[in-house]
C-alpha cells in the first residue's frame, strides 16, 4: 500500500540488454514535492532508469506507479500525459524552431483547435494561439529566456539551451520532472544559478524533481534524498548527507 | 490590423508575388504578346508549382524524402478525369463539375497518401525514398493496365484488355489501359490554376504556423524529444504526408483537365516527374515555400525560353541548376547576398529589427 503522499513508486524494476542487466531490481519511492537525486558512476544505469520511467524502454520486470496509477509499459506520450516530463543528457531541442515555438510544442496537448480553423484562420485559432503565446512567454520569463523568444533554438548559448529544455518540459505541466545531468557542461557560476532555478521552479510549479547529476556540489546543495546506482544495482539510498558519508559510496563513486 | 500584417508578412509576400506574376501574365495574354507555346505551358506550370509546394511539406517540413509524389498526382489526375468524363452533361454548369473533380482528386490522392503512408512512414531517409519511388511506379503501372468501360448494363472492369470487358456495341470505353482517358473536358484554365495555387499556399502556410504544423516540425527536428512532450508522432507524420499527397492530387486534376488524352507515362507520372519536382524543392530551398514557387517557375520556363539554342538547351539548363544551387546555398554566396540586401533601403529596417 503506497503512502498517500508518495508520487513515484518503483518496485523491482529490471531490464536486460543481451546478457547485461542494465538496471537490476531498482526500487524508488519519491514523495510529493521532493528533490531527489539519482547518482552513480558512468554506465551505472541512471539514464536507462530514466528511459524506463518515460517509456522509451519497456522493463523486463517491475512496476512503476505514478500517483498510485500503474504506468508500467505505457508509451512515452501516454506517460507524458500521465504527468512525467524530462530533459536529456545530450540536449534535444527542436533546433530549427524558435525558442517560443519550442515551448509551444510543449503546450501541444493542453490547447486545441481544429485543423480547419488553423487553415482558415478562424477566431478560435487566433484566440488559442494568443493564449499559448502568453503561457509560453510566462515560462520563458521564469528562465530568463523571454528576450531570446524569437531566436532559433540552435542560436542559443549552451547554458540557455539547457534551460529551454526544462522550460519545454514544464510546459506539459508535469507532476514529476526528470532532469538528466542538467549541469553538464556548465561553469560554476551557471551551476549556482541553475541550482536556485531548480528549487525555484519546484516551489512555483508544485513539482517533484528527480535528477541525475555528476556535479557533487549541486547534488549536495539541493537534493534532499539520494539513490546511488552501481552496475545497475542500488548501492545505497537515504538522505543526502548520510549517503555521501557512506564508505561504500565513497569507494565506488567518489574515489578513495 | 498592423499587427496582423506583421505577423503574416511572409505569407502575404509569397501570395503577393504569385498574384503579381498572375497579373503580369494576364496582361501579356490580353496584349497577345505570348507565343502559343508559352500559353500551352501556363496550366502545367500552375500544376508544377502546386506539386513543388506540396512536396516541400513532406521534404522540408516533415523532413522525409519522398520520390513518389508524381504517383499521388497520377491518382488525382485519373480519378478526377474519370469523374469528369462520366458526369459531362450530367452536372452543369462546367465549373461546378470541375469543383467536384478537384475535391475528388484531393480526396482520393489524400486517401492513398494515408494508406501508403501507414506502412511506409515507419522507414526513414533513403529507405523511405526508395519505397515511395516504388509505390509511385506501382500506381502508374496499375493505371496502365486498367480497363473500364460503360454500356447499358453499367460499368465493366478489367485488368487484361479492352475485349475482355465484353462491352455492348454501343458501349463506351472510359479508361483504355495504356491509352488512358481520352476526351476529358478541358476545364483547366490559367485562372483556375492561379486560384488553386493561392488555395494551396494558404493551406500550407497556415498549416505550418499552426499547432499541428509545429508538431510536424518538432518531429522533423527531434523525434525522441517530440514524443517526450506528448506529440503523437505517427499521427502527425501521416497528417502531413496525406495532406501533401492530397494537394499533389489537386495538381493532378489541373494537369489532367488540360489534356485531351491522358496517359500515365514515365514522363508525366513516373519517377522522372517525381525527381523533377524534387529538384524544384531542393533548388528553391528545402522548407522554403516561396523558394519552391520561384524555382518551379524558372525551371519550367527556362527550357522553353532556351528552345532557340536547340542542342545546347539542356547543357545550359544544367549549368543554371548548378549556378542556382551555389547562389542559394554556398556560404560565401549567402554572405554576399546578405550584405547586398542590407544595403537596400527597404530591408534596412528589417535587419535592424532582427538584432533587437
Amino acid at each position: 500500500m503506497a503512502l498517500i503522499n508518495t508520487l513515484l513508486e518503483v518496485n523491482h524494476l529490471s531490464i536486460s540488454f543481451g546478457g547485461l542487466r542494465a538496471v537490476d531490481d531498482l526500487n524508488l519511492s519519491i514523495k510529493k514535492g521532493e528533490l531527489y537525486g539519482l547518482i552513480g558512476p558512468n554506465g551505472a544505469g541512471k539514464t536507462t532508469a530514466f528511459n524506463l520511467l518515460t517509456g522509451v524502454y519497456k522493463p523486463n520486470e517491475g512496476i512503476i506507479r505514478l500517483d498510485g496509477k500503474n504506468i508500467t509499459g505505457l508509451k512515452t506520450i501516454e506517460i507524458n500525459k500521465a504527468g512525467i516530463a524530462r530533459t536529456f543528457q545530450n540536449i534535444r531541442l527542436f533546433k530549427d524552431l524558435t525558442v517560443l515555438d519550442n515551448v509551444k510544442v510543449g503546450l501541444h496537448n493542453l490547447y486545441s483547435y481544429s485543423t480547419l480553423s488553423a487553415v482558415l484562420r478562424l477566431p478560435s485559432y487566433r484566440k488559442v494561439e494568443k493564449q499559448m503565446d502568453k503561457r509560453a512567454m510566462e515560462l520563458l520569463e521564469v528562465f530568463g529566456l523571454a528576450e531570446s523568444a524569437h531566436l532559433k533554438a540552435s542560436q542559443l548559448p549552451y547554458g540557455k539551451q539547457r534551460k529551454l529544455e526544462i522550460a519545454r518540459a514544464l510546459a506539459t505541466e508535469p507532476k514529476l520532472l526528470l532532469l538528466d545531468e542538467p549541469a553538464a557542461g556548465m561553469n560554476p557560476q551557471e551551476t549556482q544559478e541553475l541550482m536556485s532555478t531548480i528549487t525555484f521552479i519546484r516551489d512555483k510549479f508544485n513539482l517533484t524533481i528527480l535528477l541525475i547529476e555528476h556535479d557533487m556540489k549541486l547534488v549536495a546543495g539541493i537534493c534532499e534524498r539520494l539513490t546511488v546506482l552501481n552496475f545497475g544495482r542500488v548501492l545505497a539510498e537515504g538522505s543526502t548527507s548520510e549517503v555521501l558519508k557512506n564508505p561504500e559510496v565513497i569507494t565506488a563513486y567518489l574515489g578513495e | 490590423m498592423k499587427e496582423l500584417f506583421k505577423k503574416n508578412k511572409d505569407t502575404l509576400i509569397t501570395l503577393g508575388i504569385v498574384t503579381g506574376a498572375y497579373i503580369v501574365i494576364e496582361i501579356l495574354l490580353k496584349a497577345g504578346a505570348l507565343s502559343s507555346l508559352f500559353k500551352g505551358l501556363l496550366v502545367p506550370l500552375c500544376a508544377y508549382i502546386i506539386l513543388a509546394v506540396s512536396l516541400n511539406l513532406t521534404v522540408g517540413i516533415l523532413g522525409e524524402l519522398s520520390l513518389g509524389h508524381a504517383g499521388f498526382m497520377c491518382i488525382g489526375a485519373f480519378t478526377s478525369a474519370f469523374f469528369s468524363k462520366i458526369t459531362v452533361g450530367v452536372i452543369n454548369p462546367g465549373w461546378l463539375r470541375f469543383v467536384f473533380a478537384i475535391l475528388i482528386g484531393f480526396f482520393f490522392a489524400g486517401l492513398f497518401g494515408f494508406l501508403i503512408g501507414m506502412p511506409v512512414l515507419r522507414l526513414k531517409g533513403d529507405y523511405l525514398a526508395i519505397v515511395t519511388l516504388a509505390f509511385g511506379e506501382i500506381i502508374k503501372n496499375i493505371i496502365n493496365v486498367l480497363y473500364i468501360g460503360r454500356d447499358s448494363k453499367g460499368l465493366h472492369f478489367s485488368i487484361k484488355d479492352s475485349v475482355s470487358l465484353g462491352l455492348e456495341e454501343d458501349g463506351q470505353m472510359l479508361i483504355n489501359g495504356a491509352q488512358g482517358i481520352t476526351g476529358t473536358p478541358k476545364d483547366s484554365t490559367f485562372t483556375a490554376g492561379f486560384i488553386l495555387i493561392m488555395i494551396t499556399l494558404v493551406i500550407i502556410l497556415n498549416f505550418i504556423k499552426s499547432r499541428e504544423g509545429r508538431a510536424v516540425m518538432a518531429i522533423r527536428d527531434n523525434v525522441i524529444a517530440a514524443e517526450s512532450v506528448g506529440i503523437n508522432v505517427t499521427k502527425y507524420k501521416l497528417l502531413a504526408f496525406s495532406l501533401s499527397a492530397a494537394l499533389a492530387g489537386v495538381a493532378g486534376v489541373l494537369y489532367s483537365h488540360n489534356l485531351n488524352s491522358l496517359m500515365a507515362t514515365t514522363k508525366n507520372f513516373g519517377y522522372n516527374m517525381s525527381i523533377m519536382i524534387l529538384v524544384f524543392v531542393v533548388l528553391g530551398g528545402i522548407g522554403s515555400i516561396r523558394g519552391s514557387v520561384i524555382s518551379a517557375i524558372i525551371l519550367t520556363l527556362l527550357p522553353e525560353l532556351l528552345r532557340g539554342l536547340s542542342t545546347y538547351r539542356m547543357l545550359i539548363y544544367a549549368i543554371v541548376l548548378i549556378a542556382m544551387m551555389l547562389f542559394n546555398w554556398a556560404p560565401s554566396a549567402r554572405a554576399f547576398r546578405e550584405r547586398m540586401v542590407a544595403k537596400l533601403p527597404f530591408f534596412k529596417k528589417k535587419s535592424a529589427e532582427k538584432e533587437v
